[in-house]
């Protein structure tokens, strides 16, 4: 079988895991101030790709090269819009409803996501090839054995600023301190004068950009979307926040990147184990360390 | 305290009134259907549609079982009908082969079905008893990854047919059988929610925390309701697979689930009446959007496609939350659903 922990699989997993670390800090984000787990996170990555899919035929139908940057805007301001939208017609009204109700709407939600997108005849149900070469053309380098390509060095290096900015954000801004502080206690907060609303609003905001973002980077490197794509790294995205331990921005990353090297190393050793072994963590992580590995540990209320 | 003692000393009688009228009604619906169906004034395929509504009327009311009355939430309902229908499907189709006529095949059917219901039960205990101890949400998470590991699973065993699925199931499930397990699979869950198994799920999902004080073992009826409902999603789905005559790994994936969700949910939180009117009311909407789309898409010059009927209902389904957050019946249920001494338990506040 020869090592599988080489060099190439290394590469694979950071750059899987960058993908996945996009997306589970907007569960994270979301989860830890109302606790919800939106379910439609997954389609803001995939209104992000569509975006940026988009963008690029648009500028090459008027012969023009787009520039990356712009197209990155563009996909994360879609799945910020998405995200906004959503919050404000979705699960706003449901505040202060059950818990259940609100996760529920966001399976409509995700639902109305993905099968508008397959009934709008422009999108349609079917696979489409992403046009990643008309927006950067191909290199690829050798590293000893293990071949590089620009498109993992572009994907690493975008996520790793993204996260870097939000970590800024979350941590040195007034706004930053504000989520913080509602995530802690929401009722405290309000009474120090927080606008509870104004920050999730914010929190969708960023969430929904970041997974716009991961959903270009994604159709970068694995060159074929469709109005179902979110589902599947969606929920594996959800068990990376869960391992890190929801509500912990830190620990969505690292456990996006633990999922990403076990899947690799997982693929590498037998596709079945590659494809099972993220519910066979989430399992264990449930069993064994139900906070995850960063969390808080929480009592329950009574 | 005087009332309570008559509750007790009050003889019940043999045949309840309301049960036996459920029994004349359901006795009714099938001789005229089957009339019908038998002097050949009914069209096969609306009479098909019958039975898939039927046959949904098991999935969508075990499912109220776990996630209307007990407050859980699951989403991998189908994985279970899944584990049903492959089960029974292997039995009469792989293992022993049956005919579609006679009374030992038939017999054997029927066990298979049980059989069915039971290995969902057990795979539905096997997944709630180190997630149910947890707070509510993971539920929900651990049964959506569950309907993956399914369609893994079934897709890597050869002997069933990998993503192939089982084609050639013989058609065991006919009209008089799916209602005869559908009025059973009603009966029996009304019982459990008047019992005291539904009286401790209720109180649950009021509020765990008290309950727990108060003496509820609530890992352990949470884990029974859970493997209740299962078992009845295997048996929805045996039934299935024996109607449609094959089964594939797709069938029974996330967006079925959906679908059997949003009938628990529109239909009524608590509310068996509601998921059986439900069940029923979306599955003829569903076929009646698809004649009424293929129309609309005959008349007009753009295409519309059948993908509409889904935004139509996720659009339903969050209308529901925003509006009627309890769905359209709440948990208020028809007459004939309740028992008797139920109304005596009401009158003394009880």
């Amino acid at each position: 079988m020869g090592s599988i922990f080489n060099l190439q699989q290394i590469i694979n997993g950071i750059q899987i895991g960058s993908i996945y670390a996009l997306i589970s800090i907007g569960y994270t984000l979301v989860y830890g101030i109302i606790q919800l787990i939106n379910f439609a996170h997954g389609d803001f990555y995939m209104v992000g790709a569509y975006a940026a899919y988009f963008a690029v035929m648009f500028s090459a139908a008027r012969k023009e090269h787009p520039n990356v940057l712009i197209v990155l805007l563009i996909s994360m301001t879609a799945g910020a819009i998405v995200a906004f939208l959503s919050n404000r017609i979705a699960y706003r009204p449901l505040r202060y409803k059950p818990r259940l109700s609100a996760l529920i709407t966001a399976i409509g939600v995700s639902m109305f996501l993905e099968y508008t997108s397959s009934a709008i005849p422009a999108i349609g149900p079917s696979y489409r090839a992403f046009p990643q070469s008309a927006l950067i053309p191909e290199h690829t380098y050798k590293i000893g054995h293990a071949i590089l390509s620009n498109y993992q060095i572009v994907n690493v290096s975008v996520a790793v600023v993204l996260m870097v900015v939000l970590t800024y954000i979350v941590q040195y801004t007034r706004i930053g301190m504000a989520m913080r502080a509602s995530a802690q206690d929401k009722d405290a907060a309000r009474l120090m004068g927080i606008d509870i609303e104004y920050i999730i609003d914010f929190t969708f905001i960023i969430g929904g950009a970041l997974a716009g973002a991961a959903g270009l980077l994604t159709g970068i490197t694995y060159p074929r979307i469709n109005p179902y794509m979110g589902i599947i790294p969606g929920l594996k995205a959800f068990i990376a926040a869960v391992l890190g331990g929801i509500g912990s921005v830190p620990g969505a990353m690292l456990g996006s990147y633990i999922l990403g090297f076990s899947e690799v190393f997982g693929m590498a050793i037998n596709s079945i184990l590659g494809e099972g072994i993220a519910y066979a963590i989430l399992i264990l992580v449930l069993i064994f360390l139900p906070q995850g590995l960063l969390g808080k540990k929480t009592g329950e209320k009574v | 305290m005087k009332g309570k003692e008559t509750v007790q000393n009050k003889k019940i009688p043999l045949f309840k009134k309301r049960d036996f009228q459920l029994l004349v009604g359901t006795v009714i619906f099938w001789a005229i259907f089957y009339t019908l169906t038998k002097f050949g004034m009914m069209n096969l395929y609306w009479m098909h549609i019958i039975n898939v509504s039927l046959i949904y009327v098991i999935l969508t009311t075990s499912l109220n079982l776990i996630n209307g009355f007990s407050g859980q939430f699951s989403i991998g309902h189908m994985g279970f009908a899944a584990v049903g229908a492959y089960t029974s499907a292997t039995l009469t189709t792989i293992v022993w082969n049956l005919p579609s006529h006679g009374v030992g095949p038939f017999s054997l059917f029927i066990l298979s079905v049980i059989l069915g219901g039971i290995a969902a039960a057990f795979i539905g205990f096997l997944i709630g008893l180190p997630t149910l101890r947890l707070r509510g949400d993971y539920l929900a998470i651990v049964t959506l990854a569950f309907g993956e590991i399914i369609r893994v699973t079934i897709n890597s065993i050869k002997f069933v047919g990998g993503p192939r699925g089982i084609p050639g199931i013989p058609r065991f499930s006919s009209f008089t059988v799916i209602v005869i397990f559908t009025f059973l699979s009603v009966i029996v869950l009304r019982n459990i929610i008047y019992s005291s198994i539904g009286r401790a799920l209720l109180s649950i999902r009021e509020d765990e925390v008290a309950s727990e004080l108060v003496g509820v073992h609530t890992t352990y009826y949470k884990v029974l309701g859970f493997t209740v409902g299962a078992f009845f999603a295997g048996i929805g789905g045996a039934l299935l697979a024996h109607l449609i005559q094959y089964i594939n790994p797709l069938q029974f994936g996330f967006m079925a689930t959906i679908y059997v969700l949003i009938m628990v949910y529109i239909g009524g939180v608590g509310s068996l009446s509601g998921s059986i009117v439900a069940a029923i009311g979306i599955t003829f909407l569903s076929e009646g959007l698809r004649l009424g789309l293929d129309k609309l898409d005959q008349v007009t010059p753009f295409h519309v496609g059948p993908e509409w009927r889904m935004v139509i209902f996720s659009v339903l389904l969050v209308a529901t939350m925003l509006y009627k957050t309890n769905g359209l019946m709440g948990d208020m249920e028809f007459k004939v659903l309740i028992p008797e001494e139920e109304d005596e338990n009401a009158k003394h506040g009880a």
